[in-house]
């Protein structure tokens, strides 16, 4: 369920537009955050802050990548696959972590732990190649900074 | 870096404070602004020094502030942070370590246009740089610099930060006025054109982050301060996103006009291994390859379409003698077609039999009949789109076709390149004719 607090929050941000409905990007967010990922009651709750239709709502939440139709892991880690990263070898880094972590890309791990996506490009060509986790940057990447990285994950923390 | 202007102490620390950037003189030209300049003034200045925007398309700033309708509907200012053209990440760098600068360059921006509330789009997956916009906006908003009667005159605006959540087609000013505005980010029919008829009815200006970022700096120094920077035509400096296979990438200031040379060896320091160019790609993903013969070419607007390409959004991508064009090219279409919105249907269905002919080619499937096919599908997509998305998304394509033809040809005909790993063995198998 969505709290009150966070429905409060989507109406404050919907008077700051001069259309209420501009706030339904920031709203889905604020649900997410709650969720975890889009429910039907996230949709819901954004719906009643807005006055709109769940329907309504759903077209926007299914529109952008960033608002998650299913449960994500706790690391999600979206590594860049466009050209500027292509080019520094971003292919090799993404089988290394299909192998280390036993999942595809688009596939998260059974533990709930780690969710694996390739994305376009992350506006980060400079120091290619990179990834985000949880939407943080990390950049200049190579396999060792990814085990690293990795381990100190498994470790917990 | 020799010319440094929107750069300038980019690195300092604290820069992205309000302190720090009135250190270095931030604010100034806001200040000046309300104290000597009526908006029109600005629009002049704007006018005569900003020639071409820093944007994707390159339209003079000034004008298009000049187009905005006369009526008595609100006026709105959107600023499109929204980055994502592949090969470029200047803005990022632009909000995340001078944030402030862009603010007073949308406070200028609004004074000059009268307008008195103002977004900044910044694009989603870029947290840090929002962030930073977002506290720059609060401590602007506590310090007096936005809000009712600012610094004591009669101007007031608002500025409002809108994330993003992942849509390449948002940076598409009319997609990203349908965004801002709360529903999916297709793109609007034009005309009407945002300056007429823009977010919520009302006349808009949307300009790039790195055209506002600009603008202080041009306020404060005046136009021909600005001009004596550049070309005759391309005036100012840019900042050059350098990447791909050279041996320093990242963001260049430099003025419009330095050799393409220059910025890959002598800023750049030359090419990974020091192995030859094989192709350069001036203005982000969406303009048309380069080869190695061009190298000399000024970087300023009209030197590089004479070239055959556009300056774009300026991110400048390097490719070395070993990359196979067909696998580059099969991956910046993957691009296009993960992104199209899907509202049309030429850009739709076309970017998906793009990357399949591609992907077939690329791992040895393809017939030399698909090279033709490949124009022939980007020749029913050029033109015939709803948006520019369309147009992008067969430039790699048409420009590696006419440049590297061979290399398509040789996929087809071999199923492997004709360069880099595994292409020895290809051409001994060709030289002995299996």
């Amino acid at each position: 369920m969505i709290s009150e607090q966070a429905k409060q929050r989507m109406r404050d941000i919907a008077a700051r537009y001069p259309a209420a409905r501009s706030a339904v990007m920031p709203s889905l967010y604020i649900a997410q955050e709650e969720e975890g990922y889009i429910t039907p009651a996230a949709l819901q709750a954004v719906a009643e802050a807005l006055n709109m239709t769940m329907d309504d709502v759903e077209s926007v939440a299914t529109f952008y990548t960033m608002y998650y139709q299913r449960p994500p892991g706790q690391k999600v880690i979206k590594v860049c696959n466009s050209i500027s990263c292509y080019l520094r070898n971003c292919d090799t880094l993404v089988e290394h972590l299909e192998q280390r972590l036993g999942i595809r890309r688009g596939e998260t791990t059974p533990d709930g732990k780690y969710t694996l996506m390739t994305v376009e490009c992350l506006a980060s060509c400079g120091t290619a190649p990179v990834m985000q986790v949880n939407n943080e940057f990390v950049e200049n990447l190579t396999a060792e900074k990814l085990d690293a990285l990795i381990d100190q994950w498994d470790k917990g923390t | 870096m020799p010319e440094q202007i929107i750069t300038r102490n980019i690195d300092a620390p604290g820069l992205a404070t309000l302190d720090g950037y009135r250190r270095s003189g931030g604010y100034q030209a806001l200040e000046k602004a309300l104290k000597e300049y009526q908006p029109d003034d600005i629009v002049e200045i704007v006018k005569s020094g900003l020639r071409g925007g820093r944007g994707g398309a390159g339209f003079p700033t000034g004008l298009k502030w000049s187009f905005l309708a006369k009526n008595d509907k609100q006026r709105y200012l959107c600023c499109n942070s929204d980055e994502s053209e592949p090969g470029t990440f200047k803005d990022r760098m632009l909000m995340e370590k001078n944030p402030h600068q862009l603010v007073e360059g949308v406070l200028l921006t609004c004074y000059a246009c009268r307008i008195g509330t103002a977004f900044i789009y910044v694009r989603g997956e870029l947290g840090h740089a929002a962030r930073q916009v977002e506290r720059a906006v609060a401590d602007a908003y506590a310090a007096g610099y936005i809000g009712t009667n600012i610094l004591g005159s009669d101007f007031s605006a608002d500025i409002i930060v809108h994330r993003g959540a992942g849509a390449y087609i948002c940076g598409e000013e009319s997609a990203l006025m349908e965004s801002l505005e709360g529903r999916r980010g297709y793109p609007r029919l034009k005309p009407p054109f945002p300056a007429a008829i823009g977010l919520y009815g009302g006349p808009t200006v949307i300009n790039n982050c790195e055209t506002l970022s600009t603008v202080p700096a041009i306020v404060l120094n005046g136009a021909d301060w600005y001009a004596s920077f550049g070309t005759e035509k391309s005036k100012g400096t840019r900042v050059f996103c350098l990447s791909g296979h050279v041996k320093r990438p990242g963001n260049y200031e430099l003025p419009l006009g330095t050799p393409l040379r220059a910025l890959i060896y002598e800023y750049g320091g030359g090419i990974l291994g020091d192995k030859q160019i094989k192709a350069i790609i001036p203005g982000g993903s969406s303009t048309p390859m380069l080869k190695p013969d061009k190298l000399d070419t000024p970087l300023d607007f009209e030197s590089i379409a004479a070239a055959g390409s556009m300056l774009g959004a300026a991110g400048v991508i390097v490719m070395d003698e070993d990359t196979c064009i067909v696998a580059v090219v099969a991956r910046m279409v993957e691009f296009y077609r993960d992104e199209s919105c899907g509202k049309c249907t030429p850009c739709r269905e076309g970017t998906f039999w793009l990357v399949q002919l591609l992907e077939r080619l690329e791992h040895g499937h393809g017939k030399m009949s698909d090279v033709d096919l490949l124009l022939d599908i980007s020749d029913n997509i050029g033109g015939k789109a709803f948006c520019p998305l369309g147009d992008a998304a067969i430039t790699p394509v048409t420009s590696a076709v006419r440049l590297f033809r061979e290399e398509f040809e040789y996929h087809a005909r071999y199923g492997r390149c004709m360069v880099g790993a595994g292409a020895d063995v290809a051409r001994q198998a060709a030289l002995s004719g299996v």
